[in-house]
């Protein structure tokens, strides 16, 4: 790997637990991000030369806050840097400042930049959007992008974030035992959704760093949460879908159902750690919808064919999850298990109830008239299949139904 | 003589490369890996999957999530069991803890095994020492 790739590896790792400092000491977002930014920049210049700093985390928050301090920001402007040995030889001075300044926040620190960013007055779409900015570091543009949205909108969202966070008077101090878990539950939350951000994007090129980010963001989560079997669950829920990415999408682009995906291109380095982490949660018996969920995942990563799939118990863990958290959706997945098991005029009868609330789901059209097709009610399932097509989010979502619909329309049906 | 090479790095930094530069470091290392494979020098090798995977015993009682992570202890040994999951990785653990039980096991699964590569491996334990 080139310096300047290693260089950003280890910025990228280090800016949670860096901005989360000079936040705790600034206690102001811009300019604690206005900090790491002259870290960065400096650190860019000393450490190609220099080689790099023993602990580059102590040392961006280091050069980050002096710079800040010294109002160096402000002249630079005009004036040069000073000479790069001033910043870059901190030497002992770094790494025992670091660990009596930093060593017993770390986790604090991360974990309030973590809070703040999933702070209940923001909405979900401003949490991830924050979160992506300040705790990942992506670029504004490339948070655009991800969003499908434009940059000067995108920055809009972030600095209105921002403006509600400085307003709700955000407390610095560690929060107690009962917010801490009600936060932390946040947290999950906004990494789940960005997570499905990525996946439901598709094959979506500029869309598909979030999956990686929101696993990235849940490894960091769980070092601070060693013991939570949820925090594990969703790790492992994401790095079990994640598994799947290179064999989800044919060369056209088109998606590829779980049945028919070529199981040799699934990445069995995910599948193993979601494996892993999901044993780890269950030792704890305390059983959520993430592990369950992961659990499901789980199943289908074991098999190795698709008709080795052990319906059976991706029936009963639907259940539970439907026990703990009523949704249609649910009741729909569970259905798709149920016309596996006891065929499709089993799963009609399941999901009947379900066409009212879901009325605008593009699964709900697409399940239903998959299991219509099998039953021979072509004409039905057709007009299930133009809905969903109408309903689709992305164009490789309407690409899929239309070809069952081309099925439907080949001579070789008896419509 | 029989030596083990141990790989320390910063996880957070590795896991969070791309594919593509991870595939980039591998494909340097390859190229070592297949000249001691070639030199028959090469033994058993694994990479392991990330501390967030891991467990710990102390004592064949106590269980924790996560890594070892004190720094007063030294790394002396350590196995390669092949189990079905990780409650079966535990019990062979608790019996290994329950006969030495001053140690502390981290039981941390493996993302990358290479069996033994050289041309001619013992099928016996070699006493070193």
């Amino acid at each position: 790997m080139s310096d300047l790739g290693w260089i950003h590896g280890a910025i990228t790792a280090a800016r949670p637990q860096a901005v989360g400092a000079l936040l705790r000491y600034f206690r102001d977002m811009d300019r604690a991000e206005e900090a790491f930014q002259d870290a960065c920049q400096r650190a860019l210049k000393s450490w190609p030369q220099k080689g790099p700093p023993r602990d580059p985390t102590a040392w961006l928050i280091l050069v980050g806050r002096n710079a800040a301090l010294d109002g160096v920001r402000k002249q630079s402007r005009t004036t040069e840097l000073p000479p790069d040995e001033q910043i870059s030889d901190l030497g002992d001075a770094e790494s025992e400042l670091a660990e009596r300044l930093d060593g017993s926040h770390y986790r604090d620190d991360v974990l309030r930049l973590l809070f703040i960013c999933c702070h209940p007055d923001l909405q979900p779409s401003q949490q991830i959007a924050l979160a992506l900015r300040i705790v990942s570091g992506l670029s504004v543009a490339q948070i655009a992008r991800a969003f499908l949205v434009s940059e000067a909108a995108m920055e809009q969202r972030i600095t209105r974030a921002k403006q509600r966070i400085a307003k709700a008077d955000v407390p610095f101090e560690a929060p107690g035992a009962a917010e801490r878990a009600e936060r932390l539950a946040a947290v999950a939350a906004m990494i789940y959704l960005l997570f499905n951000e990525g996946y439901s994007a598709g094959n979506d090129a500029s869309r598909a760093p979030l999956c990686d980010e929101a696993i990235r963001l849940a490894r960091l989560l769980l070092r601070l949460f060693q013991t939570e079997p949820e925090i594990m669950g969703l790790a492992a829920l994401m790095l079990l879908q994640q598994s799947r990415l290179s064999a989800r999408f044919d060369a056209n682009g088109e998606a590829i159902l779980l049945d028919d995906q070529d199981r040799s291109r699934w990445d069995g380095k995910l599948i193993n750690e979601g494996l892993a982490l999901l044993d780890k949660a269950v030792r704890h018996n305390r059983p959520g919808p993430y592990q369950i969920q992961a659990a499901i995942a789980a199943i289908h990563g074991r098999a190795a064919s698709a008709h080795e799939t052990d319906w059976a118990g991706i029936e009963a863990l639907y259940l539970v999850l439907e026990r703990m958290q009523p949704s249609p959706v649910i009741t729909l997945n569970r259905a798709v298990a149920i016309a596996k098991l006891h065929g499709p005029e089993a799963a009609l009868e399941l999901i009947a109830p379900l066409e009212q609330p879901l009325s605008g789901y593009f699964h709900f059209f697409g399940a239903r008239g998959s299991f219509l097709l099998q039953l021979g009610r072509n004409k039905e399932a057709r007009a299930d299949f133009d809905r969903a097509i109408a309903l689709a989010n992305t164009p490789a979502e309407a690409a899929h139904i239309r070809h069952h619909l081309d099925r439907l329309m080949a001579p070789s049906s008896n419509a | 003589m029989l030596y083990t090479v141990l790989c320390y790095n910063k996880e957070d930094v590795v896991w969070s490369w791309s594919k593509e530069e991870d595939d980039a470091v591998m494909a340097k290392l390859s190229v070592v890996h297949e000249r001691l494979v070639k030199e028959g020098k090469l033994g058993p090798s694994l990479r392991l999957l990330p501390t967030t995977a891991a467990t710990t015993l102390r004592g064949p009682g106590l269980v924790i999530d996560g890594p070892f992570a004190e720094t007063k202890e030294q790394l002396l040994g350590f196995y390669v069991i092949d189990v079905e999951n990780l409650d079966a990785a535990l019990a062979v653990t608790k019996d290994l803890s329950a006969a030495n039980p001053t140690s502390t096991y981290e039981v941390r699964p493996i993302a990358l095994y290479v069996p033994d590569a050289r041309p001619n491996a013992p099928k016996e334990a070699i006493k070193v020492y």
